[in-house]
């Protein structure tokens, strides 16, 4: 059992928890996630490991409720339990020697990234740091951003903060600039996004680093259910990224096979999200 | 009944037959398929066993149980005995009895199968110790042993792993079990299906070792949580008996089609997470209407029988070799045809197709030869030139096979592996590191549930050894 220490709303659907987790806040570095399991009966779900604090023990996550599973991790008050919390898991952030980075987040991709933005600041690096929501209500985490970057760049596809347009402008823009150009460029997101961007650095030969969310459920390398193509050989997010090189990877793919369980899902939000009283006891034959 | 009858009469009574549900039952059900026999079916059964002096069937027992002795003692209808006799020898006798391959092991060796059928020594271990498990206050509790003050960490929580923690608790060191999962038992938790292993086998096991005082923590993953470095430092020895979890892909054209699971995946889903078995379990699983599982061993076998059960028209078992080679349990053959499995042998998949949308919608094999026996001794298939055709499936199942997981072992340099990367290990279970032990399919590849436990007990008493010439 892992106590949430507190649980916060960040943006609609966003929550910021922390936990105590100390083992895995000791062990844990910049890119891993763990996996967490609400409670008996519950799906396991890869979240990122926002931050850590190894001496007191605890890890922060933040938590987009999209489902009916991420919907129950965030119903825990703070002073409850999460019944399974493993990791971390998956490889570290690789931190190259480079002179100008880009990091670009788009919705919970910006809590993603926040520990790296986080890793990098303690590097040479000079960080541009790119995010982007559909309003300003979605635009997370600015501040500690903000903090942590040499310049934070905000895009809103209504314009209400920052400017209107999507991350990837802005992004064309920098590299546009020969004197901001990037030597890398991170970028964590929705799956279109992520493509978007590779394809917008492809032509430079940037490196672009993306970090991968497929369905998992042990994280370990034991199922293989979270395999993706990266240059045209299957690798198993949960252990060998989730980073991967983005000109490499086969984002069609992941994005169909994170369709897999489209009816099912839907079936249980609806499910979690009716009136109990008007749910059809479920035929038990 | 008495004990007392002559050979002759010992002869002509008839092998029992294991009561089962049947078959359309079954289909729809997870429950367990054995029913076990009952008390008279029992001591009859044990009465049929000659007590051989040279005690072929023990030869045959990985472990060797003392099989005629606790088959004495329940035809004598000394039940504790009986449990006594086998809980020495064997730490998981309900689950042996009734996972064992025995018609290749115990059974094979039994002087009554020479003419007729042998013993059902699997049947009678199972019933020994379902008898113990359900009469456990009746039994005399273990004694706590003294404790040594030596710590031991055992890192996995499957067969190997629970078998050497209760060995070494019994001896009064203090255990801790370190589990990757969510939950205790390894494969027989995730993997083998409740019809086969009801998992309540598991929970009574895994509390009789935490009354032994043995501590049992989920969610770790050595080589990630903490790495063996620490746990050398903190313990005065390791036993390591994390499984072969890694499965091997098909490498065909398809395989990423949504539709397409590992057999780890696919069992886990359902056994692990209850996908499928409860009408709001909130792991998803497609259930498929005519699956395909390829391969041969009980890996098919449970896939092939967990598809059935989620409701699939066509369940479908597809092998390269013929069913002679097949090295599922013959139980498990015999069961799986009998809830409609089709077999299709001699047959290998070359490409997994779709209709549209990223969906599975047939699956093209091609259908094998036998050529001359290669390495292991069964002869090779050999594709039949122009013998491809399509199967219309919407759900495939790679059953071929696992390995080695390099999660634990990429983290630990000095650990010695073979080229398939299992741990490299004595008779003992020594590993090239003093202290570090292994067992179990980390060792061995993946093998039995049997051997796993043995691999257990050796490093235990191992273990023991080290430990106490360690404190003279
Ligand atoms: C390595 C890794 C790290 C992650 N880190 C975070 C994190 O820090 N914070 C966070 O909020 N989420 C994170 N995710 C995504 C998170 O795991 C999924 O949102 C979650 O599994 C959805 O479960 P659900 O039952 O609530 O929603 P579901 O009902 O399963 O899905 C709802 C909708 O989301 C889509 N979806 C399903 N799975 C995913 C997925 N893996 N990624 C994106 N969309 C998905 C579905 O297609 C559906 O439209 C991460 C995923 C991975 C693999
Ligand atoms: C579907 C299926 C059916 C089978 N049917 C039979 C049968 O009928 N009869 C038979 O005799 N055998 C059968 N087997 C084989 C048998 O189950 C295995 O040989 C046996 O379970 C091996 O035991 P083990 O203790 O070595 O490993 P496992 O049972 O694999 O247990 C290993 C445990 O270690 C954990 N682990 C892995 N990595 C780590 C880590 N880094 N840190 C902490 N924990 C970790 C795993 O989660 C797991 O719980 C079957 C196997 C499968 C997959
Ligand atoms: S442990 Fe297995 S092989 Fe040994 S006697 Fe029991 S059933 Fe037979
Ligand atoms: S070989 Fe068969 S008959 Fe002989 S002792 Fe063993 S079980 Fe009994
Ligand atoms: S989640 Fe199972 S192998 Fe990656």
């Amino acid at each position: 059992m892992f106590e949430v220490l507190s649980n916060e709303i960040l943006a609609p659907n966003l929550h910021k928890m922390v936990l105590l987790a100390p083992r895995v806040a000791r062990a844990r570095r910049a890119g891993q996630f763990v996996i967490v399991r609400s409670d008996r009966g519950e799906e396991r779900i890869p979240l990122t490991i926002g931050n850590a604090d190894p001496v007191g023990g605890t890890i922060s996550l933040y938590v987009l409720a999209i489902g009916a599973s991420t919907r129950k991790i965030v119903s825990i008050p703070a002073g409850g339990f999460i019944r399974d919390v493993a990791g971390p898991l998956g490889k570290p952030t690789h931190l190259g020697d480079w002179e100008r980075v880009v990091c670009v987040g788009g919705g919970v991709g910006t809590a993603v990234l926040f520990p790296l933005v986080k890793a990098l600041a303690t590097t040479r690096s000079r960080v541009t740091t790119i995010i982007g929501g559909r309003s300003s209500q979605f635009v997370i985490l600015a501040e500690e951003l903000a903090a942590l970057s040499e310049t934070l760049l905000i895009t809103t596809e209504d314009g209400s903060r920052g400017r209107k347009g999507f991350v990837t402008t802005e992004l064309a823009e920098l590299i546009a600039d020969p004197l901001r150009t990037p030597q890398a460029v991170f970028a964590i997101g929705p799956v279109p996004m992520m493509r978007a961007i590779a394809e917008l650095t492809r032509p430079y030969g940037i490196e672009t680093i993306v970090s991968l969310n497929p369905i998992m459920i042990d994280g370990t390398g034991m199922c293989g259910g979270c395999r993706v193509m990266v240059g045209g050989k299957a690798m198993f997010a949960c252990v060998d990224g989730p980073e991967f090189n983005g000109h490499l990877v086969d984002f069609a793919l992941l994005m169909d096979r994170l369709t897999t369980y489209r009816e099912q899902e839907a079936a249980l939000l609806h499910a979690a999200t009716e009136c109990t009283l008007t749910r059809e006891i479920p035929d038990d034959k | 009944m008495t004990n007392n009858l002559t050979p002759k009469e010992r002869l002509a009574i008839n092998r029992v037959l294991m009561p089962e549900l049947d078959p359309e039952t079954r289909s729809h059900s997870f429950a367990e398929v054995n029913r076990g026999l009952d008390y008279g079916q029992a001591v009859q059964e044990a009465n049929r066993c000659l007590q051989c002096k040279q005690r072929p069937c023990v030869a045959g027992c990985p472990v060797s149980v003392s099989i005629p002795e606790f088959i004495s003692a329940l035809a004598a209808e000394n039940l504790a005995g009986a449990a006594g006799i086998l809980q020495h020898d064997n730490a998981l006798p309900a689950v042996c009895g009734r996972v064992c391959p025995q018609e290749v092991q115990c059974e094979a060796r039994c002087v009554r199968g020479v003419k007729g059928r042998p013993v059902g020594i699997g049947y009678l271990e199972r019933f020994v110790a379902d008898w113990a498990m359900a009469n456990a206050a009746a039994l005399q509790r273990e004694p706590l042993p003294v404790t040594t003050g030596k710590k031991v960490v055992v890192i996995g929580c499957g067969p190997a792993g629970l078998t050497a923690a209760g060995e070494l608790a019994r001896k009064g060191h203090q255990v801790t079990i370190f589990e990757a999962l969510h939950d205790t038992g390894g494969v027989l938790r995730y993997g083998i299906p409740e019809f086969r292993l009801p998992k309540n086998i598991i929970d009574v096991e895994v509390a009789r070792l935490l009354e032994l005082g043995v501590v049992i923590e989920c969610n770790v993953i050595v080589g990630k949580t903490l790495t063996l470095k620490e746990l050398s430092a903190q313990f005065a020895a390791v036993f390591i008996a994390n499984g072969a979890g890694l499965p091997m892909m098909l490498d065909i054209p398809g395989e990423n089609l949504k539709g397409v699971y590992s057999a780890n995946e696919f069992l886990t889903r359902v056994n692990l997470m209850e996908a499928g078995r409860t009408p709001l379990s909130s792991t998803p699983i497609i259930k498929g209407h005519a699956v395909a599982v390829i391969g041969g061993g009980n890996t098919a076998m449970d896939c092939v029988r967990v598809a059935r059960r989620l409701g699939a028209e066509r369940a479908i078992i597809l092998y390269r070799r013929s069913e002679a080679e097949m090295p599922a349990r013959a139980e498990e053959i015999r069961h799986a045809k009998e809830e409609g499995i089709e077999f299709i042998m001699l047959t290998a998949p070359v490409e997994i197709l779709s209709a549209g949308e990223g969906w599975v919608s047939s699956l093209r094999c091609q259908r094998m030869e036998l050529g001359e026996p290669d390495e292991s001794g069964r002869r090779k298939p050999m594709a039949v030139a122009g013998s491809e055709y399509d199967l219309p499936v919407d759900v495939v199942v790679n059953a071929v096979g696992t390995g080695a997981n390099p999660l634990l072992t990429a983290t630990a340099p000095e650990l010695k592996l073979n080229r398939w990367g299992n741990i490299v290990s004595d008779e003992n279970g020594l590993t090239s590191v003093a202290g570090i032990f292994a067992g179990g399919d980390i060792v061995r590849g993946g093998a039995t549930v049997i051997l796993a436990m043995g691999d257990g007990k050796k490093a235990a008493a191992a273990i023991h050894a080290y430990l106490s010439a360690g404190s003279s």
